[in-house]
């Protein structure tokens, strides 16, 4: 008696259990269903060719695109640098202040860095809409990420490696460029994907930071607005007609698209590291 | 000659093995290359930290004259208004100018943001938990992966299109459908009880919310579930335990304090959420929410919502008002995210992810 109750409560759990996973499964599919459901009847080559002006979502595109971009010449050296710094050359005091400095930066909701963003460079400095401060807010939101996966990409290099470098007497910079960087490479790539796939789905920093135009992105830093992907599902949500939302759905499914690409970049190049880990163990 | 000396230290330091010390005897062997390196490295590591700084003064400083004006008001006042922002007239108080009849009573943003995010982990962590569990004690190994890509689509996914999602899909079924039948336990509960509206408010916004922090809480989880020992588990289920009593005596005293810090870093995440909230939560101003149904309006919300007719304000003040509601926000977020991290930097697991899933 007492042992099928045992066996009762058991299967009573993990029955829950399978249901909690389906509950994570479920919305995924919903959301994504829903947006293709929505935006099935204006997935056309229409959409790439022509702007938001009229219900394509080139500029749109483009823009998601330049600020991608923006995002790998800017926030991308300084967290590498960083993450570097990080895991080969700080004192271990000092590391575990601007460690927490980073990571708590991460914890600014993005809201906050894109009000101080468009106080002080829209508005204090003059920028106007401006690309540059775009590149700036999103920047501040993805550089913790950056810094962490490349600081943990290097530790996960073998101690064995660097004490060689050093008993060839090798200056710590070639130890760096030639012996350490090599293996660590997977993992600083995928720090950048996850950064690329922050940039992606962000609005909050972007909203005031670099306002929305309908035209496509112009090689201006300053003074020019940008329209990006996430900005048309949110204002064409709220607007009344079925043909907005069926543009807002199909900037919704682009950025899943580039999502999907991401996470497979993603995972192709963990395949590798881990491939990489293996030959290096042996 | 010079380069032997130079490695020959290097490798003593290396022996010495404690990473301080061999960084400090290693130092005096930097070549001039070396330091300006370590140089240019510093100067991109203090990056983060000086925005964040820089970002938190510029909060604080934008937010002060506000504060003053408003004074121990901001915090119980439930009325949020910028004033008539044409009339000739100005109230001051405190010794601070705003237009006639500004007030800047925080009250409901604040406590819509905290009972929507409440509501948030309330679901989001019970079923993170119980789905890593069940991804992994049920799910079979080579099937693993395929379904953690859910995770990462969750954590991705952007929050406008949750919102997309929620204010024309997940909503409206939920207030015909599910929000009917919960009123039932209004017996029980009293703000359980209707009107249950249609769909825009607090149980939703908490609902999305939660699906989008699952990817936080759970990632964490399945790190540190697979950190259990297996020889601890796999004696007690020698000893006749099931897989649930399994868990019960050894996996989650293991990991609790883990996923305590998880619950907490998703927690910090769904107070900070603003498009998704900004187009479920019903954007209601200066009312607390009747019941767990009502339409509210959080801090992140509004700053977006108002910071257009803000800049109107010729007095300036309105602007202001807006960051002493961000600075609230900042405060929360900053204050879990340090206990959050403290708590699991004491679990040990120096590979977390920062504070997405992803």
């Amino acid at each position: 008696m007492r042992t099928s109750l045992r066996g009762a409560r058991d299967a009573i759990f993990w029955t829950l259990c399978a249901g909690a996973l389906l509950l994570v499964v479920a919305p995924a599919l919903a959301i994504i269903g829903s947006l293709l459901q929505q935006a099935w009847p204006v997935l056309t080559l229409h959409l790439l060719t022509t702007t938001t002006a009229v219900d394509g979502l080139q500029n749109a595109l483009l823009g998601t695109l330049v600020l991608c971009v923006g995002i790998l010449v800017l926030a991308g050296p300084i967290g590498i640098a960083a993450g570097v710094y990080l895991a080969e050359f700080g004192p271990p005091a000092r590391s575990s202040w601007l460690r927490l400095g980073s990571e708590t930066l991460a914890g600014i909701p993005s809201i906050v860095v894109g009000y101080v963003a468009y106080l002080v460079l829209d508005e204090e400095l003059h920028w106007g809409y401006s690309l540059l401060a775009g590149i700036l807010a999103l920047s501040a939101i993805v550089l913790p990420y950056i810094v962490k996966t490349t600081e943990v990409a290097l530790r996960q290099v073998p101690t064995t490696l660097r004490e060689g470098a050093a008993a060839l007497g090798l200056p710590r910079h070639t130890t760096l460029r030639r012996v350490l960087l090599p293996p660590a490479i997977p993992g600083i790539a995928s720090g950048l994907v996850v950064a690329l796939a922050i940039s992606v789905g962000e609005t909050a920093p972007l909203l005031y930071t670099v306002g929305f135009s309908d035209n496509n992105p112009t090689p201006y830093l300053f003074q020019h607005p940008l329209g990006y992907l996430t900005y048309v599902v949110f204002l064409n949500a709220t607007l009344p007609t079925r043909q907005e939302h069926q543009v807002a759905a199909a900037a919704g499914v682009m950025i899943v698209l580039i999502l999907i690409v991401l996470i497979a970049a993603g995972r192709l190049i963990a395949r590798r590291a881990a491939r990489h880990a293996a030959r290096m163990a042996n | 000659m010079r380069a032997r000396q130079r490695g020959s230290a290097a490798v003593r330091a290396a022996a010495a093995g404690w990473p301080g010390r061999r960084r400090r005897l290693a130092d005096a062997d930097l070549s001039r290359a070396d330091r300006i390196l370590r140089t240019v490295l510093l100067v991109g590591t203090a990056v983060p930290a000086l925005v964040l700084l820089f970002i938190t003064a510029e909060m604080v400083l934008s937010a002060l004259p506000a504060l003053i004006y408003a004074g121990g008001d901001f915090f119980t006042h439930q009325l949020f208004t910028f004033g008539n922002l044409y009339a000739t007239g100005q109230s001051v108080a405190h010794g601070v100018r705003a237009p006639l009849g500004a007030s800047y009573g925080a009250a409901p943003f604040i406590i819509g943001t905290i009972a929507s995010s409440a509501v948030a982990l309330v679901i989001a962590v019970p079923v993170s938990v119980g789905a890593v569990l069940a991804l992994v004690e049920l799910v079979p190994r080579p099937v693993q992966p395929a379904l953690s890509v859910f995770l990462e689509l969750l954590a991705g996914i952007p929050s406008v299109a949750y919102g997309f999602w929620g204010v024309l899909y997940f909503g409206p079924a939920m207030a015909q459908h599910l929000y009917p039948v919960l009123t039932r336990l209004g017996v029980v509960l009293p703000f359980m009880r209707g009107p249950v509206g249609a769909g825009e408010g607090l149980l939703t916004t908490g609902f999305i919310l939660a699906v989008m922090i699952i990817p936080i809480i759970a990632s964490t989880t399945r790190e540190l579930v697979r950190t259990v020992p297996a020889l601890a588990r796999e004696g007690a289920l020698a000893l006749g335990m099931t897989r649930y009593e399994t868990l019960r005596a050894v996996t989650l005293p293991y990991i609790r304090s883990g996923i305590l810090a998880a619950s907490i870093l998703g927690w910090a995440r769904a107070i900070g959420e603003t498009m998704a909230v900004l187009m479920i939560s019903g954007d209601l101003l200066n009312t607390l929410p009747a019941n767990i149904y009502s339409p509210f309006s959080s801090i992140a919300a509004t700053i977006v919502d108002l910071l257009d007719s803000a800049l109107t304000d010729p007095t300036g003040m309105a602007v202001h008002a807006l960051a002493a509601i961000g600075v609230v926000l900042l405060v929360i977020s900053l204050a879990s995210n340090l206990v959050g991290r403290l708590l699991i930097r004491r679990v040990a697991l120096g590979a977390l992810p920062v504070g997405r899933g992803i």
